[in-house]
């Protein structure tokens, strides 16, 4: 709602200044977005009269005429305007006169003739923003030498309040008037609206047959208008501050008294009706042009003003095309209506539509203004366009419209919830003045909210309207209590926090990247994934949701590379999305990506670059921080990101939770990406569970260890060679440590070698050398038996 | 016995001359060892007259004493000499930097987030969170947020079809809990919340952190003082002026915005504050009965409030970022400076 700060001030005018005025609708929660000055600074233009006008002898284009400035003597000035003509007022810049954009009027000579001022456009003057065709004409009771910001009350300022859609009440000069005279225990006093007399008795039918969405529709024919005159000036400007541009002189009364009272209008050329007006929901697809020219199918939801012939306008909304005013218009039917939110709200939107009138009935227009509008309306038609108004019409349904609400307002509720006990009168009192139907009795209030006000309906609201109006800031502040209660918290569990202060501390920066990608990035990364598409997504590059931390981190790798950043260690904890929305998942998960060299550039780094097993050991210090390693294990698998041979399935308890390897060359060759990459990504709440310590006690009796070096199969995983030698090593096994893995000279082709240093030791005796030694041979036997891994010469 | 003194001189001699630990050892050896020269005068005293003996064992003895300390001295000496050349041969460039790998770091929005989440856990709110692919009944219905409410035209949704959806906020999180838990409830929900909106002051995906306590007689009072104490914590500045301005969201009655003084300008007016001098921080309010009675909890007995804020706008106040889409751009430079 913008509206100008005079305007209001015709309606009620506190002793405060613009912005103590603004700063108070602020805090009574009506937000004020701007006040802006409603004419940039000028001066030294006045009111002046074309007195003469006459072809400059040198240039086509242009007139030297002479005006009246009020100053005395005639003044000549050189105009360029085509409008320009004798007898007409106008706004004169005099010399000396300052103009927007900091354009000082001096004395001049064009093309040989003088010229001592200016007259000017309503561009010039900042009162239009595209440039007007020619001068402002004044009327002609414009005042000769009358500063011409006095006249047109040009200091005088914009005020744009941003209202929640709870206050539809305030989208009016009336409804902000209202709230500010509340605020200033101010009477509210608008111009005076009497019913107007009528001239004729034609009427024109109304049929509400929907009555449940509009209970009450008003209408009245007027005759013999003229709607080919010009909007009068003050009219135009108290539009333009409200941001409405002015059209024609029906469309504005019609937009003036919306602003004015709130009620929106629509005016029909009775020529173009037939039969009568049926106020009915549309047929499916019945077809309407609207006003703006576009073609629209109805659906039957939608609720139209209809006639014999079919649908009118969609009501509330905006008005169709064929059945409007045009400056032919003879005989106009204008309209009043009441629909309720219910019937319009959402409608608008479902057009891809948004205007001044569906903007106010989705929000509630009150229904004690339907006629108050007809008559205002009309007296400024009668005023501006002449014409014969005949009767209003009326077709109402009462059970329909809707109730005010009776509510019950305790005392002790109210002192509750604000811990303060307002004095009975102030409450009485705040009540009373937003209109509100009081009886106050020993227990509290029983309250009558008024027409206007569709927000309240409950005691909760009157405690809110009894706080705004009092002030929130008038309020006490207290600490809540509550009783110390001390819950359980599961050791076991590590919170989120702390494994990602694990890859902190592994050198990884958070990253947060969005959690919907482009489409074609993530059906390069994961071909087979299925993740929920977005019905309107801002952009085709945002409209598909993750279905893994990849096609993120892989982006922002590309982001840092592009950015002169070589060596790059990112992770990312949140949900990733698989399957369709029926059976979705939404799953948290940890992802990490490292890339470049594995050390920081120093003097005494590693230059090679990251591979599979940094990363991997920086994912087995986050899976060992729960201190149940072992339940966790790496297998090798393909994934379409990740190079076969270098990938692998990770394991918790034997489900698949997650994945780890280096990034698929294919992958990386379709996204250009420079470098190489290593990735990985884990659920979280397999990372989350940990386990309780339990301690055993120390053996006393000291350990032996043997070392194996053992010659595998390479294409052995390690993993099943240690899972053997633990099988058969016995149950003194205390650990078994790998210390080498080598190929090449001395080592058969097609075959690694493996040093194992095994370490047993008894809970309760000293193990004896035959002993360990028939461990040993069993171990050897059963690798040898199981995977033909046979003992290094 | 004549020849003492030339021994010792010589000896002495010798000592000196010793550059090395395993030279001074050999002239030890060679005159005080088993079979060195001063113990073979000691082992020859039997050869003299039984009167001159214990003169001679004396004479002798001292000389021996004598030598040994030189020996020692010399040994300390050398091996001083020792010590610094291998002090002064290992000295290294302390300056230089340590090995290993540098820190990571947190997001600036988890650094923020966690920092919210431990003041409000301190005083007995616990952490919840939820799906991010939400229903309607969930993100609107069940907050007094029905079909068609104008008030769905204050977010824009990001839909998946014609009742699902991303969350627009966490307070489905709220309703959730509402509905399995029991009061007294008091949590903090932070999480990604996504509204279809995209400029310089916006970007579709942001996070929220939002707040319920629900209790018997929980009063406005309440949540004024713990959204007061919250934002004095957050910029640990116990005189920063929070104002209360009236405002509406369906899911609370009375609704509120909170505003602060602007932490730029200390509310003097700048470009942060539009000049106002005030920013405005989150929205509160108490919960409405509405949202009570969807998720089954007794409005006349129990009452709440509820608290959102967005944590990417805190952590631009509190670490003066001035340029809200640098949060997801997730470039190193812009991280590491929250390391």
């Amino acid at each position: 709602m913008k509206f100008s700060e005079k305007w209001l001030r015709d309606w009620v005018s506190p002793q405060l200044d613009t912005q103590a005025m603004a700063d108070q609708i602020t805090m009574a929660g009506l937000e004020v977005d701007a006040v802006a000055p409603v004419a940039a600074a000028f001066g030294g233009v006045v009111v002046a009269e074309v007195l003469s006008k006459t072809q400059h002898p040198n240039a086509d284009k242009l007139n030297v005429c002479s005006v009246d400035d009020g100053s005395g003597d005639p003044v000549q000035v050189v105009c360029g305007a085509p409008n320009v003509a004798v007898g007409q007022k106008v706004p004169f810049a005099q010399v000396g006169g300052l103009l927007p954009g900091d354009f000082r009027i001096k004395k001049a000579k064009l093309r040989g003739e003088e010229s001592f001022g200016m007259i000017c456009s309503a561009s010039e003057l900042g009162l239009e923003e595209e440039t007007s065709p020619g001068i402002l004409v004044l009327p002609d009771s414009a005042p000769v030498g009358e500063s011409f910001r006095d006249y047109m009350g040009l200091d005088d300022h914009t005020i744009e309040v941003d209202l929640t859609p709870n206050r539809g009440d305030c989208l009016s000069i009336k409804g902000m008037a209202r709230e500010v005279g509340v605020l200033n225990r101010l009477a509210v006093t608008g111009p005076a609206m009497a019913a107007i007399e009528t001239a004729h008795d034609e009427t024109f039918a109304v049929t509400l047959e929907a009555p449940e969405n509009c209970p009450r529709y008003i209408g009245r024919l007027i005759s013999e208008v003229n709607p080919a005159v010009e909007t009068p000036l003050w009219m135009v400007e108290c539009l333009r501050r409200s941001g409405v541009r002015s059209i024609d002189p029906v469309v504005d009364v019609t937009n003036y008294v919306m602003l004015e009272l709130g009620q929106p209008l629509h005016a029909f050329d009775r020529e173009n009706l037939q039969g009568g007006i049926v106020v009915r929901m549309a047929k499916q697809d019945e077809m309407l042009t609207l006003l703006d020219g576009q073609r629209i199918a109805l659906r039957p939801e939608t609720l139209v003003i209809a006639d014999e012939n079919g649908p009118l306008a969609m009501a509330g909304i905006m008005g169709g095309e064929h059945s409007g005013v045009s400056a032919k218009t003879r005989t106009i039917f204008l309209e009043s209506a009441f629909f309720t939110p219910l019937a319009i709200a959402g409608q608008a939107r479902s057009y891809g539509l948004h205007t001044d009138a569906s903007h106010r009935f989705e929000r509630g227009v009150d229904p004690g203004l339907t006629a108050l509008a007809v008559e205002r309306a009309t007296q400024l038609l009668l005023e501006i366009c002449g014409g014969r108004p005949g009767p209003l019409v009326e077709a109402v349904s009462e059970a329909h419209l809707p109730d005010s609400a009776h509510i019950t307002l305790r005392a002790q509720r109210l002192a509750q919830a604000l811990d303060k006990d307002l004095a009975a009168d102030e409450v009485t009192d705040i009540l009373q003045r937003l209109g509100m139907q009081v009886l106050a009795d020993d227990n509290g209030w029983q309250v009558q909210a008024p027409s206007w006000r569709f927000d309240i309906a409950i005691e909760e609201d009157l405690i809110e309207e009894v706080a705004r109006i009092h002030g929130y800031n008038n309020l006490p502040s207290r600490r809540p209590s509550a009783r110390l209660a001390l819950r359980s918290s599961n050791e076991a569990r590590l919170s989120e926090s702390q494994l990602r202060h694990q890859m902190v501390a592994r050198g990884y920066q958070e990253a947060v990247t969005y959690s919907f990608v482009a489409p074609e990035l993530q059906a390069t990364i994961l071909p087979d994934a299925v993740s929920p598409k977005l019905a309107n997504p801002i952009s085709a590059d945002l409209s598909v949701m993750r279905a893994s931390l990849f096609p993120g981190l892989i982006r922002a790798m590309e982001h840092n590379l592009n950015r002169q950043q070589t060596r790059i260690r990112l992770f990312e904890t949140g949900l990733v999305f698989n399957g369709e929305l029926d059976g979705l998942s939404q799953v948290p998960m940890l992802g990490a990506l490292a890339c470049g060299p594995r050390d920081a550039e120093g003097w005494a780094a590693n230059r090679d670059a990251v591979d599979f097993y940094d990363l991997k050991g920086d994912l087995e210090s986050v899976l060992g921080l729960g201190g149940n390693a072992s339940d966790w294990r790496f297998e090798p698998g393909e994934h379409p990101a990740l190079q076969p041979g270098q990938s692998a399935r990770i394991l918790y308890q034997g489900q698949e939770a997650g994945w780890i390897g280096t990034l698929h060359p294919r992958v990386r060759a379709k996204l250009g990406l420079k470098m190489d990459a290593v990735l990985f990504e884990v659920r979280l709440d397999a990372l989350s569970e940990g386990r309780i310590p339990a301690f055993e006690p120390l053996s006393r009796f000291p350990e032996v260890r043997r070392d194996l070096a053992l010659l595998l199969d390479e294409e052995v995983p390690v993993q099943v060679l240690l899972d053997s030698v633990e099988r058969h090593a016995g149950d003194c096994l205390t650990s078994i440590k790998l210390f080498d893995v080598y190929a090449g000279k001395g080592v058969p082709e097609g075959h690694k070698s493996i040093a194992l240093g095994l370490t047993w030791q008894h809970p309760s005796r000293t193990l004896n050398d035959e002993e360990i030694n028939q461990l040993v041979d069993t171990v050897v036997i059963q690798v040898r038996a199981e995977l033909g891994a046979k003992l290094r010469g | 016995m004549e020849h003492l003194p030339t021994l010792v001189s010589e000896a002495r001699h010798a000592i000196q001359a010793a550059d090395s630990v395993v030279a001074l050892e050999e002239i030890r050896v060679s005159y005080l060892g088993k079979k060195g020269e001063v113990t073979a005068l000691l082992k020859g005293l039997g050869k003299l007259p039984p009167e001159e003996r214990p003169a001679a064992g004396e004479q002798i003895n001292q000389a021996k004493q004598a030598l040994a300390q030189e020996i020692d001295t010399q040994r300390q000496q050398l091996e001083d000499v020792a010590l610094q050349a291998r002090l002064s041969a290992e000295r290294i460039d302390v300056t230089l930097p340590g090995r290993g790998q540098p820190n990571g770091g947190l997001h600036p929005v988890t650094r923020t987030l966690e920092r919210i989440e431990e003041l409000f856990t301190r005083i007995g709110f616990d952490v919840a969170v939820g799906p991010e692919i939400e229903d309607d009944y969930h993100n609107f219905e069940a907050l007094n947020i029905p079909a068609h409410h104008p008030a769905r035209g204050m977010a824009d949704t990001f839909y998946f079809d014609a009742t699902r959806l991303l969350r627009t906020h966490t307070s489905p999180v709220q309703v959730r809990t509402m509905k399995a838990e029991e009061p007294p409830i008091r949590i903090v929900c932070p999480g990604r919340v996504y509204r279809s909106d995209s400029d310089l002051t916006h970007t579709p995906m942001f996070h929220q952190v939002e707040g319920l306590l629900v209790d018997e007689d929980v009063s406005f009072a309440d949540l004024k003082g713990t959204i007061e104490d919250f934002l004095h914590a957050f910029f640990e500045r116990d005189d920063l002026s929070v104002r209360f301005r009236p405002s509406y969201f369906p899911f609370t009655e009375p609704s509120a915005e909170v505003d602060i003084q602007c932490v730029m300008c200390s509310g003097e007016g700048c470009r942060v504050c539009s000049n106002s001098g005030w920013l405005e921080v989150m929205g509160c309010g108490m919960v409405h009965p509405e949202v009570f009675r969807h998720s089954g909890i007794d409005s006349e007995r129990f009452t709440g409030f509820a608290f959102g804020m967005g944590a990417e706008r805190l952590a631009m106040l509190r670490y003066g970022v001035n340029d809200l889409r640098l949060f997801f751009e997730n470039d190193l430079r812009f991280l590491r400076q929250f390391a």
